[in-house]
């Protein structure tokens, strides 16, 4: 059983009276790269939010490598080893990659409060040690962001969850405003993270995408979980299938 | 999108191929600006603008207009190196005027010398305890009042979560209630030697020179200056990083707070007195001063160097119209007309920003 990286039990929020999440059962295992897929507003994000700790959940408990955790906020499931490329980019425009790499955990020459000062050197090293080790390419690290396309841009934010050795990756629709280029290209990065063993949550609508790169797919509808897949068993209509409604599992019968 | 490197491209740090900063245009419009007024005192009253044209003294450059150039945007940029924090953090800041009107009246409340030629001050405010009370009194004092109003910004700001324009406007009608109330509107003068030594002369400009130094490094340099670019650039982003974006904001807003206050303490030394009506309108010029510097009022652009720039363009505005004697009510008119001219290329330079993408 040690080989579970991420456990939630019955996770559940509610909005006042909408109840986006309900009772949410979901394992992660070692190495596992698993989809989520399902309509918008089925609970997809949401469920991201509870683990990451931009929300707090109504209920539920959350279990990652063995303990059970509770984050107050983003910093402190990165802090615990969880990465997330959110579906709003979460970068500074007018920052640099490295800026934006480092940037709520900047390497440090000289503590002294938050006027600390910053060590540019080993950031930048470090920056382009990262680059290198996601293949992500990138013209000049220099650069600040609003001079990048959008897949350079989506790949600086995944090459900031690769900088630190995270334990846990999720990424919300990382190529959903991307051309067929820069998709290819973040998906390339996907199976270096699959290589190198890193576990990784990925939301997408993308039914290729998913079945290239995935090797699980759990389908959300009305905020609660309708099948959990093994991608040899299942294809793109049964998954779709699933997403709208026309079958539900029977182990969550009775669920949606 | 055609030209970038995916696949082809790779790593690479090229100290050349930075891009020219940002503040290299502000300087051109300065130099402009000063040829400008150069030409036009040739063609008007063959007189040079900025070099010596006078035979008794030894110099290239007309010192005393350079000088009085600087000193008269010292105090205001002293308030501009706060402002210019707060904008590339995406706020704005409104009291900082009253801040220096209120700050001013209570410094002086504890600078007062007990006797003026030989009778008692007759502008005291406080008792014999509060007389010639050593200059270091006042100095805290004042620092107190700019970290109180400060602070009372930030939290507001951070915490209520109501825009920075109304907050700050609610403690620029209050801090000006209160330079008021604290006298009856009655100036508060006849300070200590001690205090009046402080802005004497040239000093509000090592003060600004210095101050402006400080602030320099510190947004280039340290933590506090890199997450207040990144919040004026996106606050969301800054806070998903794990920013404490609510912190950095009281922390930001008491920082111009106090420097506020320390223009207030300067240029009560320097008159000799505080008046309730001091330091109205310094906030639009600080403002002013950072947005023709290029600091960007959507947040997340801007340099110290880049509004001390547009301080400067500012003080050799107010000259040049003296030097061509034009009437003090056309200088104002074209501040106006300048600040808005600065916003306008600030959006023109957005809009070709985002066109490149």
């Amino acid at each position: 059983m040690s080989d579970i990286i991420l456990e939630t039990r019955d996770l559940t929020k509610h909005y006042g009276g909408v109840h986006a999440l309900e009772g949410a059962n979901f394992t992660l295992r070692k190495g596992e790269h698993v989809a989520i897929m399902g309509d918008n507003g089925a609970g997809k994000s949401t469920f991201v939010r509870q683990i990451t700790g931009v929300e707090q959940r109504t209920r539920g408990d959350i279990v990652f490598y063995g303990k059970p955790v509770s984050f107050a906020g983003p910093l402190d499931a990165r802090e615990a080893g969880i990465e997330t490329v959110f579906q709003t980019l979460a970068l500074a425009d007018h920052l640099d990659v490295a800026d934006n790499l480092f940037l709520g955990r900047e390497k440090i020459r000289f503590k002294l409060g938050p006027f600390s000062i910053l060590d540019y050197r080993a950031m930048r090293d470090a920056t382009l040690a990262a680059l290198e080790k996601t293949g992500v390419k990138i013209p000049n690290i220099h650069n600040t962001i609003e001079r990048m396309s959008g897949g350079q841009r989506q790949c600086v934010a995944i090459a900031r969850t690769a900088t630190f050795h995270s334990r846990l990756t999720i990424m919300d629709e990382p190529t959903a405003a991307l051309g067929v280029q820069e998709t290819a290209q973040v998906e390339n990065i996907i199976r270096t993270l699959k290589e190198a063993g890193e576990p990784l949550i990925l939301i997408s609508h993308n039914m290729r995408q998913v079945m290239d790169l995935v090797d699980r797919i759990v389908v959300f509808r009305r905020g609660r979980i309708v099948a959990n897949l093994k991608k040899e068993e299942t294809d793109g209509q049964d998954v779709v299938a699933y997403i709208t409604g026309a079958k539900t599992q029977p182990e969550y019968e009775g669920a949606a | 999108m055609a030209n970038t490197a995916h696949g082809i491209g790779g790593l690479k740090y090229d100290p050349k191929k930075r891009t020219k900063p940002p503040e290299l245009n502000v300087f051109m419009a300065l130099v402009l600006i000063i040829v400008t007024f150069e030409v036009l005192g040739w063609l008007i009253y063959r007189d040079s603008f900025l070099f010596n044209t006078r035979d008794n003294v030894d110099a290239i450059f007309n010192w005393a207009r350079i000088n009085i150039i600087i000193l008269q945007v010292s105090i205001i940029g002293i308030i501009a190196i706060g402002v210019t924090q707060v904008i590339i953090s995406g706020g704005i800041d409104l009291s900082s005027g009253s801040i220096v009107g209120a700050t001013a009246m209570i410094v002086m409340s504890f600078a007062q010398t007990e006797l003026v030629n030989g009778n008692p001050n007759p502008k005291a405010v406080f008792g014999a305890w509060a007389m010639d009370l050593p200059v270091l009194v006042p100095i805290l004092v004042g620092l107190a009042c700019g970290l109180i109003a400060g602070c009372v910004n930030g939290l507001l700001i951070a915490y209520t979560r109501i825009p920075p324009f109304i907050a700050t406007l609610g403690l620029m009608v209050s801090a000006r209630g209160l330079s008021k109330w604290w006298t009856n509107g009655q100036p508060v003068s006849f300070p200590t030697e001690g205090f009046a030594a402080l802005g004497k002369g040239m000093m509000p400009v090592v003060y600004f020179i210095a101050l402006a130094i400080l602030f320099h490094l510190i947004l280039r340099q340290t933590v506090y200056g890199k997450h207040t670019y990144a919040i004026g650039s996106n606050e969301d982003a800054a806070r998903m990083s794990g920013i404490n974006v609510a912190r950095h904001k009281v922390l930001i807003y008491t920082i111009a707070g106090m420097l506020a206050a320390i223009a207030a303490i300067i240029l009560s030394s320097k008159n000799l007195t505080a008046q309730a009506g001091m330091g109205v309108m310094y906030e639009l010029d600080a403002i002013a001063m950072s947005v023709i510097g290029g600091v960007s009022l959507a947040g997340g652009r801007g340099s110290i160097i880049g509004t001390v720039l547009g301080a400067l363009i500012f003080g050799v505005i107010i000259s040049g119209f003296t030097f061509l004697k034009l009437d003090a009510y056309y200088q104002e008119m074209v501040k106006g007309a300048i600040i808005v001219g600065a916003v306008v290329l600030d959006q023109w330079r957005q809009r070709r920003t985002a066109a490149r993408m």
